[in-house]
């Protein structure tokens, strides 16, 4: 294997769970505030996994407060101390980019019932 | 002392301590081997010449090979001098990376790549002309100057052979070293092709930290 290669699996995490989109994750990341670090959850659905190697990154969306707030990880970051899956969705794309159109109700996705 | 020769491996991207994700050319420096101390009285000047990179021994001629055999080191692909930073090197002595540190600042050289005969837009960042609504002028040079001097001005930047220069990339950040694999992980790209050879030194542009 070539040293770029080596180097690129040297940054991936092992311990990332088993997600895709459609999943409502919680995402435990330090964030520095005033000099002091601590650590953030932020819960929401997981629309967009992307990249591969060490640069793949996860967008995932919650509405806070009425509003649709997008956060966007690169998934191997040493700022993302670990990620927890909360439940299991299922649908039909790859990109939930149509989830930024939907509100309320029709923002839903339905639930997987079968294990995985 | 902080120079050191290397061989230019590829691009990666890297995580740094504080969570940034850095954009790094990966160059496999050194081990290094001093094959000459020049000094002022016999050779009228102060330089060190190191000497990096595998090389078939039938590849050596005999010139470069009786130097090697002066110093009594391996012959080796490249050798080149170098005139700052050389307090205290003595010939047979052997430069790795770990003279290096990351935060250390660096200017890198090598030879950029070839774009054989190259056109202005290329070769000097020329915009060019409109692709349609009949223009007919795209990516041509277009005017060449004044028409009441009635020449072309010397040095005037037209289409020609570009690349294959000596580039000196200045100011690059050292990311990080790794002393095992003899690598350094320097941010942003550095000029030439891969495998090529890439002279490290410590940087002119910023003061010496003494």
């Amino acid at each position: 294997m070539n040293v770029i290669d080596l180097l690129n699996q040297e940054q991936r995490k092992e311990n990332v769970p088993d997600f895709r989109p459609g999943d409502t994750v919680k995402v435990y990341s330090k964030v520095t505030e005033g000099g002091k670090e601590r650590t953030q959850m932020f819960e929401g659905v997981v629309t967009v996994r992307k990249g591969g190697g060490a640069q793949e990154s996860i967008t995932i969306r919650r509405v806070a407060h009425g509003v649709g707030v997008e956060k966007t990880f690169l998934l191997h970051s040493p700022r993302v101390e670990r990620i927890e899956v909360s439940k299991r969705g299922s649908v039909r794309r790859s990109r939930l980019y149509y989830l930024t159109e939907k509100v309320g109700k029709a923002a839903r996705i339905k639930e997987k019932k079968a294990a995985r | 002392m902080k120079n050191i020769l290397g061989r230019k491996v590829g691009m990666t991207s890297v995580f740094t301590d504080d969570g940034r994700y850095v954009p790094v050319t990966v160059i496999a420096a050194g081990p290094c081997t001093v094959v000459e101390r020049r000094s002022k009285e016999t050779h009228g000047y102060e330089a060190v010449a190191l000497a990096f990179g595998d090389v078939k021994k039938s590849r050596v001629n005999r010139a470069m090979t009786g130097h090697y055999k002066k110093a009594g080191v391996e012959p080796r692909r490249w050798t080149r001098e170098f005139r700052q930073d050389i307090d205290g090197v003595e010939a047979g002595q052997t430069i790795t990376v770990s003279e290096f540190e990351a935060g250390d600042r660096i200017d890198v050289m090598g030879v950029s790549k070839g774009h054989g005969f190259s056109g202005g837009i290329k070769r000097h960042n020329f915009r060019g002309g409109g692709a349609s609504h009949g223009s007919m002028i795209h990516r041509q040079p277009a005017s060449n100057g004044d028409t009441n001097a009635g020449r072309t001005v010397k040095g005037s930047r037209r289409p020609g052979h570009y690349g294959v220069d000596r580039t000196t990339h200045q100011n690059l950040e050292i990311v990080r070293t790794d002393a095992e694999r003899n690598l350094l992980l320097v941010r942003g790209p550095v000029p030439g092709a891969k495998n090529a050879l890439v002279i490290v030194t410590r940087t002119t542009k910023q003061k010496a930290v003494s």
